[in-house]
């Protein structure tokens, strides 16, 4: 059963998570919410020089949405800026890619699991949420902006 | 648990939907446990659709040749099965517009738009706006519209912890300064049937209209607007067996006919000068442009449909397929009823949360069973908001709902806590 989509990388994050909790000291931070499900998730980065010290979060929702940010976590915390941006583009192009894109383990590691969600539209969101609000916190890390703020992704 | 005896032969209808046959990947029969969202559709609805185009295609009430009138015929034949249906005293009274959202649209903008020539009919500062917190987002974000439009205050009734409107300060909420009351008839997530003689009495002591959402009762169980006392009711086509892009705003002859016109245009006018206009009596006074006729048609196709099966027949099978889901529900470890969890004043909706998996994990998880259910807030986020819950996964189910087909659902929800177990 669920083949293509609840892989077991997926569900081990999802029942362990990496990582989560809102930590001190950070950057910049962002809310989203899914206003069609009703997922949401914080987070915040840590930025000292280049490098990001620490991607903490927390939040709730489905079983991607959560285990997404387990994995972002854990691929983004330690890197520099331009590293994490390039990540995240890539995770982002395999999510939009209906299920056509050649998932890269030597850049996205444990979120090649996430691979078989770009096949369910309705899901691929669910996937995005905490890379959304990463970029959107990032960004207030960098210009200074700090604090919260509330977004939606649709 | 046995299955009841149902008063369908449910089997025969099931033969009147050929979607039902459909086999989904994995070689699973299809379980639609989602007539609430939108219903199946019954050959006669098709065929009658694909008839009107492939013989009697016209528009309506402006050509005098003969196709011009066969599809008027037909067009304004609907307009009398939808009458008789929810025994309107006039077929004057039976409005159609795209769906429910747009009826109930129609009210909120006329009121508001300050154009009506008695002021009983204009909202303003002042006056009050009172609906529920189980309302669809149809019932809820137009009258927020109109609220900021003209000043009125939005108000509403809260809900009690089974599921139910909280009546008890319905003496303060509906007062003096309620110019309309807007509620739902069945809810669309709860399932609760709401107690609507309460609340059109308490309404008709301070004068206030009251606007029926009858979205999902009146598909399912015989509607009589005058014995409701209700001034208007909106309802749509899709979910009774009836195509998309249509729906029915009933009204009160007296009410619409004080409401000024909605929508501008073609058919909706007496006389046009470049000085003014004159408008059309009811109904064309609020059908402005070429209107969704074969959808009106496929409507009325519908309702005989209906009728003919037996709206009080469909109502108890409905009521004898909810009891026992609910059983069954209950029986499943760490499933919890959202919504009346008893058959006192309830309809063929149960929504439902499981304990440690996020409902969108069921749903997709019970897709992959064949099961269709609808997962997430279902257009009705205050109700999630009410109960602290972000989503529910939720069963609804219709004429053609099979014992079987709620058993099935029950197995895929042991399925789904295996698998999160």
């Amino acid at each position: 059963m669920s083949d293509s989509l609840y892989q077991e990388i997926i569900l081990d994050h999802y029942k362990h998570p990496h990582g989560r909790g809102l930590r001190e000291p950070f950057g910049g931070e962002a809310h989203h919410v899914n206003p069609t499900c009703g997922d949401e998730i914080t987070v915040r980065v840590a930025i000292d020089g280049s490098t990001i010290t620490d991607v903490s979060y927390d939040g709730q929702g489905c079983s991607i949405s959560q285990a997404s940010a387990s994995v972002l976590h854990e691929l983004l915390t330690g890197t520099t800026v331009e590293d994490a941006f390039a990540v995240e583009k890539t995770f982002t192009e395999l999510m939009q890619g209906r299920g056509q894109v050649e998932p890269d383990e030597d850049v996205l590691g444990d979120g090649i699991a996430f691979a078989g969600v770009a096949k369910y539209p309705a899901r691929v969101k669910c996937a995005l949420l905490s890379w959304m609000a990463f970029k959107d916190a990032t960004a207030r890390a960098l210009t200074g902006a700090g604090q919260t703020s509330e977004e939606e992704t649709r | 648990m046995s299955a009841p005896h149902s008063p369908l032969d449910v089997d025969r209808v099931r033969k009147d939907f050929p979607i039902l046959e459909r086999r989904l990947a994995g070689d699973h029969p299809l379980v639609y446990l989602d007539s609430a969202n939108t219903s199946q559709k019954p050959t006669a609805v098709l065929d009658t659709l694909a008839e009107h185009y492939t013989r009697h295609n016209a528009n309506v009430a402006r050509a005098v040749h003969q196709l011009g009138e066969e599809s008027t015929a037909a067009y304004e034949g609907a307009r009398d099965k939808l009458a008789a249906l929810i025994k309107a005293p006039s077929r004057d009274e039976i409005i159609f517009t795209k769906n429910a959202s747009e009826a109930l649209n129609l009210v909120a903008h006329t009121l508001a738009s300050g154009l009506a020539d008695d002021p009983h009919y204009r909202l303003g500062p002042g006056d009050e706006i009172v609906v529920t917190q189980m309302e669809h987002h149809s019932n809820i974000v137009p009258w927020q519209l109109a609220a900021k439009r003209t000043g009125a205050a939005f108000r509403w009734f809260g809900l009690t912890d089974d599921g139910r409107l909280d009546l008890s300060t319905i003496g303060e909420l509906i007062n003096e300064r309620t110019k309309i009351v807007s509620l739902v008839h069945q809810s669309n997530s709860l399932g609760t049937v709401n107690d609507v003689a309460t609340v059109v009495a308490r309404a008709r002591e301070v004068g206030a209209l009251v606007l029926l959402d009858g979205s999902q009762s009146v598909p399912h169980q015989p509607i009589d607007v005058t014995a409701l006392g209700v001034d208007l009711l909106a309802f749509t086509g899709h979910k009774m067996v009836g195509p998309t892009g249509i729906g029915v705003l009933w009204g009160r002859r007296e009410v619409l006919d004080a409401l000024p016109p909605f929508l501008g245009g073609g058919e909706m006018i007496e006389t046009v000068d470049m000085t003014g206009s004159t408008f059309a009596p009811i109904p064309h006074k609020f059908e402005a442009g070429t209107p969704p006729i074969a959808q009106a048609i496929g409507l009325g196709a519908a309702v005989d449909y209906l009728t003919g099966v037996g709206l009080d027949r469909i109502h108890e099978h409905e009521l004898g397929l909810t009891a026992y889901a609910l059983d069954k529900l209950n029986a499943v470890d760490g499933v919890r009823i959202i919504g009346p969890n008893s058959m006192e004043s309830r309809g063929g909706t149960v929504s439902f949360v499981v304990d440690g998996v996020h409902p969108h994990d069921v749903g997709q998880l019970l897709d992959e069973q064949g099961v269709a259910v609808r997962v997430g807030h279902h257009c009705a986020r205050p109700v999630c908001v009410r109960y602290g819950i972000p989503a529910t996964t939720r069963a609804s189910f219709y004429l053609y709902t099979t014992f079987d087909e709620i058993d099935a659902l029950a197995d895929g929800l042991h399925q789904v806590k295996r698998f999160f177990g």
